[in-house]
């Protein structure tokens, strides 16, 4: 059995954390941040990492372009 | 568990910026649908593979400064008047792909009559609408396609019919020129409205690579600065006020 | 072989057009200038040349259209008529700050507001000072012939393309409407798009390719310091225009005591008043500015050594005195002569107000 796992980079330094992304995630990966960037944004991350299937949601509705998604099909139990 | 970063490597890449959009940081709000379809036309132009043919004009209005993000030559043209322009440009290079990228302030009101002649021309080029209901740029004044109700920075009590007229759909308006040969409204606040408002873009370009004449895509669009909102309210008010006035899919496909 | 022609000064904006390989002109109709766009029209260009010719919904559209092509690095053009000159300000302006190239033709008629179809010369101040908003000159050409018509279309491209500057011709109602013998030029080939590149590739939107960075034409900028740069680059441009490109006409002006000046219209009264003046012992010359920016300033101090007054025909209320006295600077008296609301003044009377406004006056 193969199972979809993913992950998400997310340029920090120009994500402006309007939460578009937090909300359209069905896994609920992301958060914002309690941190700020550079401009005082509290930034997206992957609060839930081991949720990600990579299914690319996300980025699609970034509206700064910021997002990066990866996928690999990992092997359960391998 | 996985290692995150046994993920992410360069070829596990499903999903990163298109190389039509620049590195510099969008001027545009936090939230702003001006990012999402700006992303949407670079992708297009990238998938299709025609930068070195592709000419945009975009006039005054937030995305005035579309230049800075988008990687391929662009006239800025002043306000209302970019299908004027593009008229010009896809006359004078009739092998080049020519779009405006046009807000509604700048499409349905000062520059109405551009945009109704050159698609009644069935100028070839494509016309990108983005239907935020306010003037953004000058700090949120009613549009000509605010809702009624709608309270903008001149309209405080809400948009009056009495006072102010209705909003105008243009875009119906639009479909009924001959010149137009795909006239659609779509939205981009969820993937999947992302998805279709792509392949709406992806169409209309390749509209013009056949000679079809004019295609209009209206994107219904948030303004969360404008809207007084945050982006997230911004989408859920999109949702429950603007898509029932403007609802969205096909007007035309010929 | 030469080609000699009989034809109205409107008529041969249209053909000059056609044989300088202009790529498009982009018009709305207006008296006293329409026969351009109707000329193109009837000649279909585009068959011939691959001229573009467009009658746009506005003056906005069509100015608009020349900001598109322009843009493009293409040879392109409009005309009009004052009311829909001031239409096109607008447009104008942002031309002139994204620094294009571009032919706008004027056949000025009596203003303000609807004002007159007939003849006028009361559009100076627009096409000199500015006529829009912001800091910036057109070139301005004024013509005095039907022949002049003709070869200020290729002069009017070359200086537009020279220093990336709109020209304006600045004609009048008189020549556009009068019939001429007209030597036409040589057919010129249009510009090929490998051309375009080679000669406007630094900056005209060609299509962004791999071997440079993408070109943006824009007349934005929100940095102050990067836009008082820019403004500080246009004026030296205009200082180097001013430098190089006076044009003016000297008529009977050896041994001349009194001057009159006058471009356009006015300027061919004025030779009929030099010879009239002259029977009557006045010894009159004529300094006509063909360029009107820049102003032949110079040229007019330099007849100062000689000359007891001058008197500017214009048909207006009196605006190119203005950069007449500035050249003359009150060493010599300088008064206007002018007939309005289309009303054309005639040899006799111009002679007579150089009698009774220079000669009597002093
Ligand atoms: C001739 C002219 N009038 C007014 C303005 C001021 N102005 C700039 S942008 C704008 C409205 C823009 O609204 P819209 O087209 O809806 O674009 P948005 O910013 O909402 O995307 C106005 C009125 C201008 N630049 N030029
Ligand atoms: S959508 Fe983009 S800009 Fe907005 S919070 Fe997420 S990563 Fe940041
Ligand atoms: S790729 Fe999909 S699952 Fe992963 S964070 Fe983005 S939206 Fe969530
Ligand atoms: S003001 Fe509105 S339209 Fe303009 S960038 Fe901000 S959110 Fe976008
Ligand atoms: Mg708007």
């Amino acid at each position: 059995m193969a199972k979809v796992k993913g992950a998400i980079k997310v340029d920090v330094e120009k994500c402006k954390g309007c939460s578009l992304c937090v909300v359209v995630c069905p896994s609920k990966v992301i958060a914002l941040a309690k941190e700020v960037n550079g401009k005082g944004y509290n930034y997206a991350y992957m609060a839930n990492p081991e949720e990600c299937t990579g299914c690319t949601n996300c980025a699609m509705v970034c509206p700064d372009s910021v997002i990066d998604v990866y996928r690999v099909k990992a092997q359960v139990g391998a | 568990m996985a290692d995150i970063n046994e993920i992410i490597k360069e070829e596990n890449l499903v999903y990163s910026k298109s190389k039509i959009l620049t590195d510099n940081i969008m001027s545009y709000c936090p939230g702003c649908t001006h990012g999402v379809v700006h992303k949407l036309v670079a992708e297009v132009i990238e998938e299709m593979n025609i930068q070195e043919k592709t000419i945009g004009v975009c006039p005054v209005g937030c995305s005035v400064l579309a230049y800075k993000f988008l990687n391929i030559d662009i006239q800025q043209a002043s306000h209302g008047r970019a299908p004027a322009v593009a008229t010009a440009v896809a006359r004078l290079k009739p092998d080049k792909y020519v779009f405006t990228y046009q807000g509604d302030g700048d499409l349905a009101s000062i520059g109405t009559g551009e945009i109704i002649h050159a698609c009644n021309r069935g100028e070839n080029i494509v016309v990108i609408f983005i239907n935020n209901g306010i003037y953004g740029m000058t700090g949120g004044q009613m549009a000509p396609t605010s809702l009624i109700g709608m309270p903008t920075s001149t309209s405080p009590y809400g948009r009056d019919a009495k006072l102010a007229g209705n909003p105008l759909k243009i875009t119906e308006l639009i479909a009924q020129l001959p010149g137009t040969t795909f006239v659609t409204r779509q939205a981009a606040h969820t993937p999947a409205a992302v998805r279709k408002c792509k392949k709406a873009i992806l169409k209309a370009f390749e509209n013009v690579g056949n000679k079809k004449g004019t295609s209009f895509i209206e994107v219904v669009s948030t303004c969360s600065s404008g809207w007084k909102l945050s982006p997230v309210k911004s989408n859920e008010w999109m949702v429950e006020h603007m898509l029932p006035f403007y609802q969205l899919g096909d007007l035309k496909d010929e | 072989m030469a080609d000699y022609r009989l034809m109205k000064g409107n008529e041969v904006i249209a053909e000059a057009a056609i044989r300088y390989g202009c790529d498009g002109y982009f018009g709305y109709p207006i008296t006293p200038q329409s026969e351009i766009m109707e000329t193109l029209m009837v000649r279909k260009p585009w068959e011939e040349t691959g001229m573009v010719v467009l009658q746009a919904e506005s003056e906005i559209a069509a100015i608009n259209m020349v900001y598109g092509g322009a843009a493009c690095g293409k040879k392109v053009m409009t005309s009009s008529s004052s009311p829909g000159i001031s239409l096109k300000q607008e447009g104008i302006s942002y031309i002139a700050g994204a620094e294009l190239p571009c032919v706008i033709v004027n056949v000025v008629r009596g203003g303000p507001g609807l004002g007159t179809i007939q003849p006028g010369q009361s559009d100076y101040f627009q096409a000199v000072k500015g006529g829009g908003h912001g800091d910036y000159r057109l070139i301005v050409i004024a013509p005095a012939s039907v022949q002049e018509m003709n070869d200020f279309v290729g002069l009017g491209f070359d200086l537009a393309f020279k220093y990336r500057n709109p020209v304006m011709i600045l004609s009048d109602g008189v020549i556009g409407q009068m019939m001429e013998k007209v030597q036409l030029g040589e057919f010129k080939p249009r510009w090929t798009d490998e051309e375009i590149i080679k000669m406007n590739g630094s900056w005209a939107t060609t299509g962004k390719t791999s071997d440079r960075e993408r070109n943006i034409i824009t007349s934005l900028e929100l940095d102050s310091s990067r836009q008082e740069k820019f403004n500080h680059k246009l004026i030296e441009k205009y200082k180097t225009i001013s430098e190089k490109e006076v044009r003016f006409e000297k008529i009977a002006c050896d041994d001349a005591e009194y001057l009159f000046i006058a471009y356009g219209s006015s300027s061919r009264i004025c030779q009929k008043a030099i010879e009239i003046a002259r029977e009557k012992g006045i010894k009159v010359g004529l300094l006509r500015p063909i360029t009107l920016f820049p102003f032949p300033t110079k040229q007019i101090q330099a007849m100062l050594k000689q000359v007891k007054g001058i008197l500017t025909v214009e048909m207006s209320a009196g605006q190119m005195i203005e950069d007449v006295r500035l050249a003359v600077e009150g060493k010599v008296p300088v008064e206007h002569f002018g007939r309005l609301g289309g009303m054309i003044p005639s040899p006799n009377e111009a002679v007579q107000a150089l009698e009774d406004q220079i000669i009597k006056g002093k």
